[in-house]
């Protein structure tokens, strides 16, 4: 069972990831985790607001509970199947984080500089989480998909508008990390 | 009982976001960084495996569990929608980390601070609706 503790390699996960996105299919469904975003809008009353979220969302109930698997997949993996070992960076990237203020990464998958709790109790730590959420969830919107969606079924079906989502996604991933985050920490 | 093969896929899923540290803010730095090759495998042999796959679905007919066909909706063409919004979605990724799934599967890890980016993601989602007929699509 060690194998199930140790960080999985990249080969195992990825075709993991296309078997999960396969299961869905043969289910009779498809691999999107931010519709459930859209899903919990129209639950919320969002079709009072703009007829985007008046639909039948009671059909993407299979979808609910596949992220609600997928947040039970975190609280297994955090009881059941952890090891304490630091996550094992590549030395630059971590050189470079310590020098915008970010301490030596542990064996934790957040940094305490964005999401512990004293950047919860200021405003700009705050403000920090809710617009970098706020970009994910409308971008995603607008391009109709997120990495799921586009990146793993739109790709695998060779679909040229995922493509072009994936180098969005790109484009903004490397503007934030090389403009911003200096600007930024 | 027709939701229970939802839920343990997604369990499946959570746990592979988790076990390959795919949840790992560090993880997104450093693959935009270009200092490790762990995402790239994960997203390419997920995506060429996929390919392979849908192919053989088309070709042979494959069916669902019930018996119906597999469809795959084709998206409609349009720069403006997928460049803006992949570029959009790209700045949050960056910054919080963390994509639509790993998200939720980080609340699960324990992480409740990410409940704020999730908070942000839906008013994001509810903000895109509300605006979504006066954006270039």
């Amino acid at each position: 069972m060690d194998f199930l503790i140790h960080p999985w390699p990249w080969y195992v996960a990825g075709p993991l990831i296309a078997l999960v996105m396969f299961l869905l299919l043969y289910f009779g469904e498809s691999f999107g985790m931010s519709s459930n975003l859209r899903t919990i809008c129209s639950m919320a009353g969002g079709g009072k607001a703009t007829n985007f979220f008046r639909f039948d969302w009671k059909s993407q109930q299979w979808n609910l509970v596949f992220l609600f698997g997928a947040v039970l997949g975190g609280f297994l993996s955090a009881n059941y199947l952890t090891s304490e070992a630091p996550i094992l960076l590549n030395p630059s990237t971590v050189n470079a984080l310590e020098g915008l203020g970010f301490a030596k990464p542990t064996s934790a998958y957040l940094p305490k500089k964005l999401f512990g709790v004293s950047a919860l109790q200021s405003l700009s730590g705050i403000s920090i989480l809710l617009f970098g959420g706020f970009l994910v969830g409308f971008g995603a919107r607008y391009a109709g998909g997120c990495t799921s969606g586009h990146a793993i079924s739109g790709l695998s079906n060779l679909q040229v508008p995922s493509l072009l989502a994936v180098i969005g996604f790109f484009i903004g991933g490397l503007t934030m990390v090389h403009l911003f985050f200096p600007l930024l920490f | 009982m027709k939701y229970l093969k939802f839920l343990f896929t997604g369990i499946l899923f959570g746990v592979i976001l988790s076990k390959a540290e795919i949840i790992s803010w560090y993880r997104i730095i450093e693959m935009f960084r270009f200092e490790s090759f762990h995402m790239y495998g994960i997203i390419g042999s997920a995506v060429i495996l996929g390919a392979i796959g849908v192919q053989v679905i088309k070709r042979k007919q494959v069916k669902t569990k019930e018996g119906g066909p597999i469809t795959f909706s084709p998206k409609s063409m349009s720069f403006p929608r997928y460049l803006i919004g992949g570029i959009l979605f790209g700045l949050g990724w960056a910054l919080v980390g963390a994509c639509p799934g790993p998200m939720f599967t980080l609340i699960g890890y324990g992480y409740l601070s990410i409940g704020v980016v999730i908070f942000g993601s839906l008013i994001g989602t509810f903000t895109y609706g509300l605006f979504r007929n006066r954006l270039p699509h």
